[in-house]
């Protein structure tokens, strides 16, 4: 173990990109929460919004 | 613990994650032979001059057919690729193996009572299942303990690369193999967690606990299940070329920064394209739609179109290394056309990109889609994408798995190399006869297209009736092509030559 | 290997072909992606987005009662066949398995269609010319309609709407302008 951290420093540093993409959690969440509020919350509000069928003259 | 040496791949192999694999595959493939039965018999009677069931079973088996092979067949095997991504590759075992057989079993009592009630002629609503149109309860029943038991499953993956990385199975990055399955994982649980909230509910409503759902919500949150489940396939279906072209050829992808891009632009983008079903339905506004629809969903396509070339690129590359290096296509002379998990990987991004990826980018403009929803068309689209990509992705993937985790050689290997080309082909002639049937306006999920006993007579222009004896004719050759397939699969698993 | 785990860091710069292939898939994603606004815009055919909520089903039933009653000019088949004035608002219904009434309507006039559903959901589809939409029960869809060319067109179903759905067939009759 200590060894291993000692070959881990002085190694240049992992990119924050990599450290994203190897999230899965925050993957995960993402993958979840933004398909969740473009697609289903704002078509809920929407089908929520519409209006009632106007009187027409007959 | 109870592992084994893979001496064909050196990977450590545990019981328990072989076993999951097993199980979840040939159960898929079992799906596959009832659901494919059924496609033949849907072929048969959109085929103008043979029009064999009559209506009402027509509409029984239609049902049956979108359910089992789309459903079924698919699920099942990516649940076995789940086992397979998050246990065997990373050399590990599965965390609490019976939680993966919970899943398991929830997903077969689901399916058999879907199977059981629509047999039964209680569910004749089409695998989609608009409400007010109602089945009985057990059908939405079924749909619950099926999505529950998958659910399981997806979550097991986590699980298990949790524990992985503990156990020291891996220190930072997933295998991009692994890292397709993680984007897999985790549209189903977006797509199943939809299933179940609308699911559920009209569960209730079917037995008269609910008095009304309401169709448009009904119709939004079922495509969140219905269309994004479909993204769990093409997350899997990546992953698998990008396998298959590791384990046969030893490819490296070309970049890896690359690939996993596309995959999280697949996780971040392509969701919301459950919207194409929505393009001409009253409700959403046209930013609704187009947003969903148009700008976001081009990510994912761009997606699409870097696993294009990242993978062949890589398969270039490793042929290259081989020693076919000869001018600019040696090396695709040179490809093991005749091993069944190549070329059906390598059919499997044709079919794919070429037919279902553009037909799909043109169907789902909104404008398009007027001329084009519910027409057969879409038919021919989804059979490219599902049948002709994923299909025949998997189809590759069993052929690539039976020597690694069933340990049997593949029988009757002639017609096995023979197999993806006729099935691939055979699905090709079908779809395009479909979609040529569909620009004329022919619509799908109809038993009679020529208005025999309709109150007021119409009939499509005649040229229909050739498109529509195309797409019989290809689909007979794929129905051929997926007998040899359920033969030579089943028939290894079984009888095939013990490898060690 | 997409088998194995990549090496420390795996995030390296792209090569000339792929900044190639990803700058031409982003060129043609561009183009496909800024075509469906703009043509939202300057096309003739949009899906149209107007729609009502229609509480009681009754409600849209009487619309279409009281406009056969007022512009009824024939019959076919024991279908009433009705002629509204061009500009107004036609009703149109559908149910397991037709749909009501048959219309006339006259080339070049535009006219505001509504579309709801009486039971289940159902598919309007005109044909020969191939338009699609979807009808859902408990909304009113309104489909703004200019017929171009005269002719009989038919209607039928291409949403699974039961073991009656191929039996739905609608018509609607366009007359050249005038009379
Ligand atoms: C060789 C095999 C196959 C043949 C001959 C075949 C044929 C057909 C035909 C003719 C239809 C149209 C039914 C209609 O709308 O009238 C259909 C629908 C469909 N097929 Fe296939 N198919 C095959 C394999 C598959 C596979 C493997 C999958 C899934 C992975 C699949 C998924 C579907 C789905 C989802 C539908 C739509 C069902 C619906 O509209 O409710 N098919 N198939
Ligand atoms: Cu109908
Ligand atoms: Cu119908």
């Amino acid at each position: 173990m200590a060894e291993e951290k000692k070959t881990e420093e002085g190694q240049e540093p992992v990119p924050a990109w990599q450290l994203f993409y190897d999230n899965i959690f925050l993957l995960l969440f993402l993958g979840i929460a933004i398909p969740t509020l473009v697609y289903t919350v704002w078509g809920l509000m929407e089908i929520v919004q519409i209006p009632e069928l106007p009187v027409f003259k007959p | 613990m109870d592992y084994r040496i893979c001496s064909l791949t050196g990977f450590k192999i545990h019981k328990t994650a072989e076993d999951l694999v097993k199980w979840n595959m040939v159960t898929a493939i079992l799906f596959l032979t009832l659901g494919g039965f059924m496609g033949l018999l849907m072929a048969l009677t959109r085929w103008p001059s043979v029009h064999y069931l009559d209506a009402t079973h027509y509409y029984r088996f239609l049902t049956l057919h979108g359910f089992n092979a789309l459903l079924l067949w698919i699920l099942f095997f990516e649940i076995g690729l789940v086992y397979f991504t998050s246990a065997i590759l990373l050399n590990t075992r599965v965390v609490a193996p019976f939680v993966g057989w919970i899943a398991y079993a929830l997903m077969l009592v689901g399916a058999m009572f879907v199977n059981i009630v629509v047999f039964a002629g209680k569910a004749d609503v089409l695998f989609t299942s608009y409400v007010p149109l109602k089945a009985n309860g057990v059908y939405y029943l079924g749909i619950i303990i099926f999505a529950v038991g998958a659910l399981t499953a997806f979550g097991h993956f986590f699980a298990n690369i949790i524990q992985a990385k503990r156990d020291g199975a891996y220190k930072n990055t997933l295998p991009l193999g692994t890292f397709g399955l993680a984007a897999a994982s985790i549209i189903g649980v977006f797509t199943l967690a939809h299933g179940a909230v609308i699911m559920i509910p009209v569960f209730f409503w079917s037995i008269d606990l609910i008095k009304y759902i309401d169709p448009g919500t009904y119709r939004l949150i079922f495509w969140a299940l219905g269309h994004a489940s479909q993204q769990i396939n093409v997350c899997a279906m990546v992953a698998m070329w990008y396998m298959s072209a590791a384990f046969v050829l030893g490819a490296n992808p070309v970049n890896e920064k690359l690939s996993r891009t596309a995959f999280v632009l697949y996780i971040l983008f392509i969701n919301i394209a459950s919207e194409h079903h929505l393009l001409v339905d009253p409700i959403f506004s046209t930013w609704h739609k187009v947003v969903n629809t148009g700008y976001m969903m081009h990510l994912a396509v761009l997606a699409s179109m870097i696993h294009a070339f990242a993978i062949p690129a890589s398969m270039e590359v490793a042929l290259r290394k081989k020693g076919y290096t000869k001018g600019l296509f040696d090396w695709l002379k040179n490809a093991p056309w005749g091993n069944p998990a190549f070329s059906a990987t390598f059919l499997s991004i044709i079919g794919f990109g070429f037919l279902g990826g553009i037909t799909g980018v043109i169907f789902g403009t909104e404008q398009f889609n007027i001329i084009r929803h519910n027409t057969f068309a879409i038919t021919g689209h989804f059979h490219a994408t599902v049948v002709s990509g994923t299909t025949v992705a998997f189809m590759g993937g069993t052929y690539l798995l039976i020597p690694y985790i069933f340990r049997r050689e593949i029988i009757l290997p002639r017609l096995a190399a023979f197999q993806p080309y006729l099935y691939a082909i055979g699905v090709a002639v079908m779809l395009i006869g479909m979609i040529a049937a569909g620009s004329y306006g022919v619509p799908r999920r109809h038993w009679d297209i020529t208005f025999s006993s309709a109150i007021f007579p119409f009939s499509f222009d005649p040229s229909t009736d050739i498109f529509l004896s195309i797409m019989g004719v290809g689909g007979l050759l794929a129905v051929l092509g997926g007998v040899i397939f359920i033969i030579v699969s089943l028939g290894s698993i079984m009888f095939g030559r013990r490898t060690e | 290997m997409a088998i194995k785990e990549p090496e420390r860091i795996w995030w390296k710069p792209y090569t000339r072909d792929e900044r190639l292939w990803v700058a031409m898939a982003l060129l043609w994603m561009m183009v496909s992606f800024v075509f469906m606004p703009v043509y939202h815009f300057i096309g003739a055919q949009n899906p149209p987005n107007e729609t009502y909520r229609v509480g009681d089903k009754e409600k849209f039933r009487a619309l279409v009662d009281g406009m056969v009653n007022k512009y009824k000019v024939g019959e076919e088949k024991g279908f009433p066949i009705v002629k509204p004035e061009p500009g107004s608002d036609v009703f149109v219904q559908a149910s397991m398995w037709q749909w009501y009434p048959i219309l006339e309507l006259q080339q070049g006039k535009t006219y505001r269609i509504h579309l709801s559903s009486m039971d289940i959901t159902h598919g309007f589809s005109i044909q020969p010319i191939n338009m699609n939409f979807t009808v859902l029960p408990g909304y009113d869809y309104v489909v703004t309609l200019t017929p171009t060319t005269a002719g009989d067109y038919y209607i039928i179903c291409n949403e699974y709407c039961g073991l009656g759905h191929h039996l739905m067939v609608g018509k609607m009759i366009v007359k050249q302008g005038g009379n």
